[in-house]
């Protein structure tokens, strides 16, 4: 149980279950198709890094805004694009976020407050400075937070990013979601400094780093991250240490990882453990947990379903919105 | 071309440009390949597997791996060619050149001619290229935008023979060169699988390089020239088979090196069929189809029978959506058709 964790509601703590388990049952759901030919392209998933995506935009309000990866699916859902149009876009149907253009990588919807996920390694690091910038100037009270791996903190775009917004004093959290490998590349083959909130003090910046498993501990520090960041304090990054339960794509055998690692890891599930913290801090029963269940998959289905049904793009549509 | 029977030794582009690098690396100990995740073990071999079993034989002191770090990938593969090595860099897809245009187009490019001649700059940055249902930043054609750059070579490899004779030349060669390689070619499994032509050719076990600058024509005919690379090349032979019952007879010429491009081989064809066409998957505006255009009007204007035809990727980002993909990338029908329209004119 994380210390904080008896502050949390019922409310929160129902609503951060039921979004990973949406998250989890989507990324499964949408793997099935894949592999059965629904669903085109590639896919990079993000089962057992739930408690990030949920724990981080339980926090923001719809004005707030993100920029992801190409492993985008759980912020999508998080931030609160529906999986109705997260799916029909994976599906590459007009009734998708980004009108079947953008694809499973570029994820978002600027109505829930997404840029498209940028597939660019590190490339949101230093766009989400524009926005926190413009969030500055304009003395909104809105904040960014841009995710990104461990692997991107190698790019120079993290650092430019990163010293940017520090000078500038950007109302920006950075969360940085250590799942110890960029594709087959572990961590400590790439950087001597084994934390990426380590980093954080070149640039003069505040950092934290949370249980990425343990979806309460995630909310707490985003929390106080993101008030510190809206009140003028920013910028902060918050390092998560988690792990994909997946390969980093589809296809991905993970030989380059060992299987006594991955059950370590396993055993650390994000969201049975929720479920447990919730019957044992009486926040909720079994019964409620049977109940967002069933919920997920219902929403699911629909979601499926309204994804086969949607019409294709036009072959017209391709040079549409080429220039606004 | 291979002068023994076709069906010799047929390998893919993958296993060809894994077997000339490899000879390269025993041939010269200066050689090294350097990029992400290629020589991890149980990893993938670089993001096509071309590299795999290539760590085994030469250690990870020669397979380097990095950081995700485009930027330090190519200065350093630059910094090591200007102290006299001769990397191999990877991109996993070309569309992360971006990410190190200032090491690729300010330094590699410029380092002879800004030291009068004194340094030299032997790296090969291999890129893939081409439109996979993976959307606007892992699918592009970026060669367009390098062929702008003078000191920088630029080969596109579309089948297994030339793949090995040309990175064999590239590696010796003493100038920065890109080689670009179309994703849906390699030949592997998977490729296959997920549409891919089977590109296994004949390539012979012994050394041969094939020389950087020169173009092949790879079907002989008399009515209309097609200059093509990598996918749009089998596009627009399957087009001439299928046109040839209607008694179109199309030349096309593979031009494995667009800079510096082999116009001799391209205006030999020109004079003879009258007619241009250029296929490629880089977008239309500004795409070296353009460059082909323009010096053949310069060239050979006198010896057109029509204009000339460019058919390429609509001026627009690559969607992600196979309808859209297949809408904005040049198919088999639209080539068949530019051709058909070309006859007409
Ligand atoms: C600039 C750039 N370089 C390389 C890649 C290829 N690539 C895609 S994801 C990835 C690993 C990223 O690792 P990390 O940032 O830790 O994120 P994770 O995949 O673990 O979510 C790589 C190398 C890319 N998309 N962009």
């Amino acid at each position: 149980m994380s210390v904080l964790a008896a502050e949390v509601s019922r409310e929160v703590a129902l609503g951060l279950h039921r979004q990973m388990l949406a998250i989890r049952r989507f990324e499964e759901r949408v793997y099935t198709l894949y592999l059965e030919g629904e669903i085109p392209g590639t896919l990079h998933q993000c089962q057992g890094q739930e408690a990030v995506a949920a724990g981080v935009c339980a926090n923001l309000a719809k004005t707030d805004w993100i920029t992801s990866t190409h492993r985008p699916h759980g912020h999508a859902l998080a931030k609160g694009v529906s999986m109705r149009s997260a799916m029909a876009e994976l599906y590459g149907k007009v009734t998708g976020c980004c009108r079947g253009k953008g694809g499973s990588m570029h994820l978002g919807d600027p109505a829930v407050g997404m840029l498209p996920a940028i597939a660019i390694v590190g490339g949101g690091n230093t766009v989400v400075t524009g926005l926190g910038l413009s969030f500055k100037l304009r003395k909104t009270g809105q904040v960014a937070v841009c995710f990104f791996g461990e692997g991107a903190s190698n790019e120079g775009a993290f650092h430019e990013g990163l010293n940017f917004a520090a000078v500038k004093q950007l109302p920006i959290v950075f969360v940085c979601e250590n799942n110890l490998y960029g594709a087959s590349t572990s961590f400590d083959q790439v950087s001597l400094v084994p934390n990426v909130a380590d980093r954080a003090s070149a640039y003069g910046v505040e950092a934290s780093t949370a249980d990425g498993m343990d979806a309460l501990a995630v909310y707490d520090a985003a929390r106080v991250a993101i008030d510190k960041a809206r009140s003028g304090r920013g910028p902060i990054l918050l390092e998560c240490k988690t792990y994909r339960f997946i390969g980093h794509s589809r296809g991905d055998a993970r030989g380059y990882r060992s299987k006594a690692e991955e059950a370590e890891w396993l055993a650390k599930d994000p969201i049975p453990r929720i479920e447990r913290d919730i019957v044992r801090m009486g926040l909720g029963t079994e019964a409620d947990i049977d109940e967002l269940r069933r919920s997920v998959e219902d929403e699911l289905e629909d979601a499926i379903l309204f994804s086969r049904e949607s019409p294709l793009p036009q072959v017209s549509d391709a040079m549409e919105d080429v220039y606004a | 071309m291979p002068s023994v029977a076709p069906t010799e030794r047929k390998i893919s582009i993958a296993e060809a440009l894994r077997e000339g690098i490899a000879e390269e690396m025993r041939r010269d100990p200066s050689v090294f390949l350097i990029g992400e995740d290629i020589g991890v073990p149980g990893g993938f071999g670089g993001a096509f597997g071309v590299y795999l079993g290539l760590p085994e034989e030469f250690g990870r002191e020669r397979i380097i791996d990095t950081p995700i770090s485009e930027k330090a990938i190519a200065g350093a593969a630059l910094g090591a060619a200007l102290m006299g090595m001769r990397p191999i860099a990877d991109m996993q897809y070309s569309d992360f050149l971006f990410e190190c245009m200032d090491e690729m187009v300010n330094q590699a490019a410029k380092m002879r001619y800004m030291s009068g001649g004194k340094l030299k700059a032997p790296m090969v940055m291999r890129a893939p290229v081409g439109a996979t249902q993976r959307g606007a930043q892992h699918g592009q054609c970026p060669e367009s935008y390098f062929c702008h750059v003078p000191g920088i070579k630029v080969v596109c490899v579309s089948d297994a023979y030339h793949a090995k004779g040309l990175i064999k030349s590239a590696v010796r060669d003493d100038n920065p060169v890109l080689v670009f390689e179309h994703k849906m070619l390699y030949g592997s499994k998977g490729r296959q699988m997920a549409g891919g032509m089977d590109l296994t050719c004949h390539v012979p076990a012994e050394e041969y390089t094939f020389p950087i600058g020169k173009a092949v024509v790879k079907r002989q005919g008399a009515d209309l020239t097609i200059v093509a690379t990598h996918i749009c090349l089998y596009r627009a032979l399957a087009a001439a088979e299928a046109l040839a019952a209607d008694g179109i007879d199309c030349e096309i010429i593979d031009p494995l090196t667009l800079v510096p491009l082999d116009t001799e081989t391209i205006w030999t064809s020109v004079r003879k069929t009258g007619r241009l066409m250029i296929v490629h998957e880089d977008t239309l505006t500004g795409g070296w189809g353009a460059e082909i255009a323009a010096l053949a009007a310069e060239h050979c204007i006198y010896s057109l029978k029509g204009p000339i035809k460019r058919v390429a990727a609509m001026d627009a980002p690559v969607p992600c959506s196979p309808i859209l993909e297949e809408a904005v990338i040049p198919s088999q029908a639209r080539i068949a058709a530019a051709i058909r329209d070309q006859m007409n004119q």
